[in-house]
């Protein structure tokens, strides 16, 4: 399997022997923030592509077809629209905060983005508490919704954003009840060794029943805090226009767009690395030929391979449930996700204690 | 006791509605797509009967209509989208008769409402799927309906009885 470390190192020397050290911490740090937000409005794009693309099959439409090859640069154009937009300037709102919310949205998925194992040795932030900084980092994104609700000055908006602080507190607490419980089954909260204790058996099979469920919870609460449908009541465009993001126009509400998009990534990209073993192959105990095949599949595509598909089954809810009333929301969470959360914890712990998992 | 086990089967019960759910969205995303692609398969494409695109008036092959410009349609028009225009004619037996000379019908302001083929007495009007109407000036959208030349369809001769 190709490690991306070997390219990531050559770099690395190759800086350090035409400038001093810090220099090139320097350079290289530029370098990895260029690449990360490079792929991050790539993959953006991507996403918003494939969304209206899913979207229209689901409802017997063919989706956009006319700019570019079966309409793939149709994203592309709506971007070069949206960067050429006005920002228009809104009178009796509180002009720093409203500038600062949508930077608030989009810092806070870029820094959960850099938490993802993308393939073998290609991860920028790999530490030991990474995966409880990455659901700390990715809940600051909520912040800037409720400033960006606040001030907007706009009932409408405010609405959205109580509802949606709401929701993501909530759902945060199924999220993190979830991913512990993974945790407990892994022992380790460091990513990439989340990733390389995967290597003989994804977690989902290693823990069978608990890790099912909480797959099954992860997926709910990650929809839920993602704010897409059918949990998208922040946004409900019927009764609330566009929710928070009402009065912004021009770019500012396309870093709301940009971010929504990318959580939705970065939730798939967690499940797929809790539970569906990041890059690592699909290995299936004793069938050596079929192993050594899927080791030639390099591991870049196992992750988007998988994260594709949980992407798939996220949008799949979105245009299959209507959306949910505040009060059903909140007793989703709070009578059925939590109670259930908590027993699967429990029982995780006593499959690890008795050694019942594979 | 009973309120535990009604929660358990309302949860399970809820699953499997969302299960049912799920199922029927990706059958219809699986299922071929009803999107016409327009501008590429205008050679094909044709609408459905019922599509109302433009009036007619129903001529047969010896160009002969069936109006008899008694301007029920005229009158039924919302939008005054119909105009005729008549002569009286004595025929040989010395009867006096309406004649139609024009049918005009402004295609501009038409609602499409169907009432003038639903009003008229003898079936002389239609409506055509057609649907490629644009053009650059409005007055290339008032049309003739009868055509050149055409006349008043003779009665079928003694087809049926009177009394019928």
């Amino acid at each position: 399997m190709f490690d991306f470390s070997v390219i990531t190192q050559w770099i690395d020397q190759l800086l350090r022997g035409v400038m001093p050290d810090a220099a090139a911490t320097v350079v290289e740090c530029v370098i990895i923030g260029l690449c990360l937000l490079l792929g991050y409005s790539v993959i953006a794009l991507a996403l918003i592509y494939v969304e209206r693309k899913v979207c229209a099959w689901f409802q017997c439409r063919l989706g956009p077809n006319r700019v570019g090859p079966f309409g793939v640069l149709q994203s592309v154009a709506d971007m070069i629209k949206m960067l050429i937009k006005e920002i228009i300037e809104i009178k009796h709102v509180d002009k720093f905060l409203f500038g600062l919310a949508p930077y608030i949205v989009i810092v806070a998925s870029v820094a959960a983005f850099a938490c993802l194992p993308f393939a073998k040795g290609l991860q920028v932030l790999d530490f030991n508490v990474g995966i409880f900084f990455l659901i700390a980092v990715s809940s600051i994104g909520i912040v800037g919704i409720l400033l960006a609700g606040w001030a907007s000055n706009n009932k409408y908006s405010l609405i959205g954003a109580m509802r949606s602080g709401a929701q993501m507190i909530s759902y945060e607490l199924s999220i993190g009840l979830s991913i512990l419980t993974m945790v407990v089954l892994s022992g380790t909260l460091q990513i990439s060794e989340l990733v390389e204790g995967q290597a003989d058996g994804w977690l989902l099979f290693k823990g069978h029943v608990p890790a099912l469920i909480a797959f099954v919870i992860y997926l709910v609460a990650g929809t839920a805090e993602t704010n897409r449908g059918p949990f998208d009541l922040p946004e409900a465009d019927s009764e609330l226009t566009a929710g928070y993001h009402t009065e912004y126009s021009g770019m500012h509400f396309g870093f709301f767009y940009l971010a929504e998009y990318l959580n939705l990534f970065i939730v798939a990209g967690v499940a797929t690395t809790l539970f569906l073993g990041g890059w690592m192959p699909l290995h299936v105990p004793g069938w050596e030929g079929f192993n050594q095949v899927m080791d030639y599949i390099p591991s870049i595509f196992w992750f988007f391979g998988k994260v594709g598909v949980m992407i798939f089954v996220i949008m799949w809810f979105k245009w299959t449930f209507p959306r949910l009333r505040i009060d059903q929301l909140l007793r989703l969470e709070w009578k059925y996700l939590l109670p259930i959360n908590l027993l699967n914890l429990l029982l995780m712990v006593i499959v690890v204690v008795y050694e019942l998992h594979f | 006791m009973n309120k535990v086990i009604r929660y358990l089967v309302n949860f399970a019960r809820g699953l499997r509605s969302l299960l049912v759910g799920m199922r029927a969205t990706l059958r219809v995303f699986f299922r071929k797509k009803t999107t016409e692609c327009y501008p590429e398969n205008r050679k094909t494409l044709t609408m459905f009967d019922r599509f109302r695109g433009e009036l007619v008036m129903l001529h047969d092959d010896q160009n002969h209509h069936k109006c008899t410009a008694c301007g029920i349609c005229e009158m039924n028009c919302p939008n005054s989208t119909i105009r005729i225009t008549s002569e009286m004619v004595t025929d040989e037996a010395g009867k006096k008769k309406k004649v139609l000379t024009e049918y005009r019908y402004d295609h501009g302001s038409c609602l499409f409402c169907q009432l003038c083929v639903r009003t008229c007495a003898q079936q002389a009007l239609g409506f055509l799927p057609t649907f490629e109407h644009a053009v650059f000036t409005r007055g290339k959208l008032i049309h003739k309906l009868n055509r050149e030349g055409s006349s008043l369809a003779p009665k079928p001769v003694a087809a049926e009885s009177p009394t019928a």
